[in-house]
């Protein structure tokens, strides 16, 4: 049997365009319909975080003015809050709705390789936002537990939402991870068996390639937190103790005997330390494309790009205990993982290098996708290195319960990847809807949310070194704290609200280029990307008309001397424009 | 954590190497007519994207059972673990998933030669050793009950039910794609080029499926 790859052998395939409206836009199998779904569900789902953290930040900046806040909410609206931001709108807005958008444009692919699976991952990516809203309403309410649903106490009396909630919570993760793994079957199959001809791996725009590999970091990472998921659920409802130790619970004895609380400390974190680059990789790569298309510069150093985000992926499994430096695990441990911590700084750092040198003498365009890439370098190189701090065991230890980390984590894996899928909306808004959207209030939404969080989080940082500590819904026996701390936490404040408010301009800006915003060009960015050359603009079902295309060069050829334009589509061949950055790379 | 930790590292080391085969040495900037195959995947055939979707697959499922199995190794060290006695029923379900996994693999070489004749008789012996084995699982669950060895006895019970199980239902998705493959044997619909793939597949899993329960097998035994 002779070999035929996946894109020669797309004439013998019947392209069947769905013709009614339920097909079309419902039961969709059309990567970009499935991509706009998760997209909307995830922000949708961002939003209800985003009033949780709200009324977060108004107990803590006013404490007790607010008379719907009591203790036992303020945990449910951190555990959902933390929950739903890390998972159901970052990793499914990243994979499920960029993964999707991209991945298949982007390779020159006409759709995923199994639609129907595809489909199948949002329904019950859905299902699993039901579930998870559902626990709102449950008598007792969500759980309160934290994001990291540390046993014993996300099952034990005293903790909000110990009976439905988090049966609810760790089943809606469950039925996640289901349609996380349909959904990343198709998308490493689909970078593997369906590009177009000529796209080499090392052709590939880095997009694709920080999806790719966040997908194969998911996989192999959150079967940690289904495992870890079910065994919780057997110790809460069947009563074993896989992590539950022999404690005695407000005077009664539960029935638990000998569990490791540590063990399920142990699989949470080697499922969440992965979490993070699950997020950060793609917003890496997305990050590198906007860098690059808007200073009308090659990237710099493509291949180490493309190795550091492989380092950085494989190198994100062996650093979880850093997680867990107060947690009473040996201190060997500790020593490992601080290693390992800081030399993950190495490729993370080769990437902040090579985007700032990007940068250096382009041709750069502060467009609003630009601003926000820029932006994206600030928070990222803030957040990264007070990580380097936190990596270390004896900085960590007293600052661990602080808002220090609190600071950290929201600059590098808040701010910056948010900053990020703004800019990607931005970025690719003209080529999903056609439309042009308003500039201006583009710049101010960037310019307000942009300087907004560093008013909410650099003084978060201040906060952690005097020693106020995390987690509190407020501030009891305290009084090592200077009354300027609360002062402090209620200026915080003030700002959230005002970052949280000025999201209404994105908003505003989205739906009014919907209704009357001005037809776009079918490539506003003279970008080289394959997404930006369709035949339709936006692109419709099967992405490329007739004729798949065919790729001749890398996705960064701008500037090539000797060219009329700044820039060469990725399906130009070398007959029409010059071969590339260095003339035929004869050297 | 050592058992998951090394089963990453060989799935990452084997995606690794592959990668590095692709990206290493190009020049990625220089514009050329590459060769034919450059944008083939690691199975090159278009008919093996299957393949690459069920090998993926296969490398999450050990990703979970490695899992597990870091977690019963940690918690095994604890001081209220206590060695549970595995009923003497496993050697009986073990045997036959072995003989239901060999009669698979000479389904499949029949589908592959075209003798068509001896599909139907291999899907159905297969299906009944495979049922047969999850029913035998059942019964041993039920011996240990009788016998006093619940759930929440011990640790080391929690953890055989929990393997079990998670082990049964992953044979159960199998024998899903099983029956819908022998369902259009049966009726005699479906393509022949489409029933040899799903045959190939279910194969594939089926063996993964046995490794994965004489490791976890041994593990009981030798724990």
């Amino acid at each position: 049997m002779s070999y035929v790859a996946y894109a020669d052998r797309d004439h013998e395939q019947e392209h069947h365009d769905p013709d009614t409206f339920i097909t079309k836009y419902i039961w969709s199998q059309d990567h970009k319909v499935i991509a706009i779904q998760y997209g909307l569900t995830a922000i949708f789902v961002g939003l209800i975080a985003l009033g949780l953290s709200a009324m977060m930040r108004l107990q803590l900046g006013f404490p007790d003015d607010f008379a719907m806040i009591n203790p036992e909410n303020y945990y449910q609206f951190i555990t959902m809050h933390g929950m739903i931001m890390v998972i159901y709108l970052l990793t499914a807005l990243f994979l499920g709705g960029f993964g999707n958008y991209l991945i298949p444009l982007m390779c020159g692919s006409r759709d995923m390789v199994f639609p129907f699976m595809n489909m199948l991952s949002y329904w019950v990516y859905l299902l699993s936002v039901i579930i998870l809203l559902i626990s709102f309403f449950v008598p007792g309410g969500s759980t309160g537990a934290g994001w990291t649903l540390y046993p014993p106490q996300s099952i034990s009396p005293g903790t909000p939402g110990i009976d439905l909630g988090i049966l609810l919570m760790l089943a809606s993760l469950a039925v996640f991870i289901v349609a996380f793994t349909m959904g990343g079957l198709n998308y490493v199959t689909t970078v593997l068996q369906a590009r177009c001809k000529g796209m080499t791996l090392m052709r590939m725009p880095l997009s694709v390639w920080g999806i790719f590999i966040a997908t194969i970091l998911g996989l192999l990472a959150f079967p940690a937190l289904l495992v870890s998921a079910i065994m919780m659920l057997f110790d809460k409802t069947l009563m074993t103790s896989f992590f539950m130790p022999a404690v005695s619970s407000m005077g009664a004895d539960p029935g638990y005997s000998g569990g490791s609380p540590i063990l399920f400390q142990h699989l949470f974190w080697f499922f969440g330390h992965p979490e993070v680059y699950i997020v950060a990789l793609p917003a890496f790569g997305i990050v590198s494309d906007l860098l690059s298309t808007h200073a009308r510069k090659n990237i710099f150093g493509y291949r180490m790009m493309v190795w550091a985000i492989i380092a950085i992926g494989g190198l994100s499994f062996i650093v979880w205990a850093h997680h867990m430096y107060v947690s009473g695990m040996n201190p060997y441990f500790g020593f490992f993982f601080a290693t390992t911590t800081l030399i993950i700084a190495v490729p993370t750092a080769i990437k902040v290098y090579n985007w700032v040198l990007t940068l250096w003498e382009g041709n750069i365009h502060l467009r609003v996708p630009m601003l926000f890439s820029i932006g994206f370098i600030f928070t990222f190189i803030h957040g990264g290195l007070t990580g380097l701090f936190l990596g270390n065991v004896t900085i960590d230890l007293p600052l661990s319960d602080t808002y220090f980390v609190v600071a950290h984590f929201h600059m590098v894996m808040g701010v910056s990847p948010v900053l990020v899928v703004f800019g990607a909306i931005y970025h690719w808004w003209p080529k999903i809807t056609g439309k042009m959207y308003n500039e201006t209030l583009g710049k101010w939404h960037f310019w307000m949310t942009f300087l907004g969080t560093y008013a909410i989080y650099l003084p978060m940082h201040y906060l952690g070194f005097a020693g106020v500590p995390r987690r509190y819904f407020a501030m009891g026996n305290t009084d090592f704290l200077p009354a300027s701390a609360q002062d402090l936490n209620a200026a915080i404040t003030i700002s959230a609200l005002f970052v949280a408010a000025t999201q209404i301009l994105f908003f505003i800006n989205m739906i009014w280029s919907l209704k009357s915003g001005p037809k776009s060009d079918p490539n506003p960015w003279d970008a080289t990307t394959l997404e930006w050359q369709t035949p339709d603009h936006p692109p419709k079902h099967g992405n490329w008309g007739h004729e798949l295309p065919e790729v001749h060069r890398w996705a960064y050829d701008y500037s090539v001397p000797g060219y009329e334009d700044d820039f060469i589509p990725q399906n130009v061949g070398s007959e029409k424009a010059p071969a590339g950055r260095d003339h035929g790379g004869e050297h | 954590m050592e058992i998951g930790l090394i089963t990453l590292a060989i799935i990452l080391a084997t995606l690794l190497g592959w990668l590095l085969k692709q990206t290493f040495n190009t020049q990625p900037w220089v514009a050329e007519q590459v060769s034919d195959t450059a944008h083939h995947g690691p199975f090159g055939d278009s008919s093996n994207t299957k393949l690459i979707g069920l090998t993926t697959l296969l490398a999450v499922v050990t990703s979970f059972f490695a899992l597990i199995l870091s977690a019963y190794a940690l918690r095994m060290e604890l001081g209220d673990w206590v060695p549970m006695t595995e009923p003497q029923l496993l050697w009986m379900n073990t045997l036959m998933l072995i003989v239901a996994s060999g009669v698979f693999q000479w389904t499949r070489n029949a589908a592959a030669n075209g003798q068509q004749g001896r599909l139907q008789p291999g899907l159905l012996i297969t299906g009944v050793l495979t049922l047969g084995f999850v029913l035998g699982q059942y019964i041993a669950w039920q011996q240990l009950q009788s016998s006093g060895q619940f759930i929440t006895s011990n640790p080391s019970n929690a953890f055989f039910y929990f393997l079990t199980g998670a082990h049964a239902v992953h044979i159960l998705g199998g024998l899903y794609v099983w029956a819908r493959a022998t369902i259009k044997v049966v009726l005699g619909t479906g393509e022949a080029v489409t029933i040899r793939r799903s045959i190939e597949l279910c194969t594939i899993y089926w063996h993964f499926l046995l490794v994965v329960w004489l490791v976890l097998f041994g593990l009981l035994l030798s724990t």
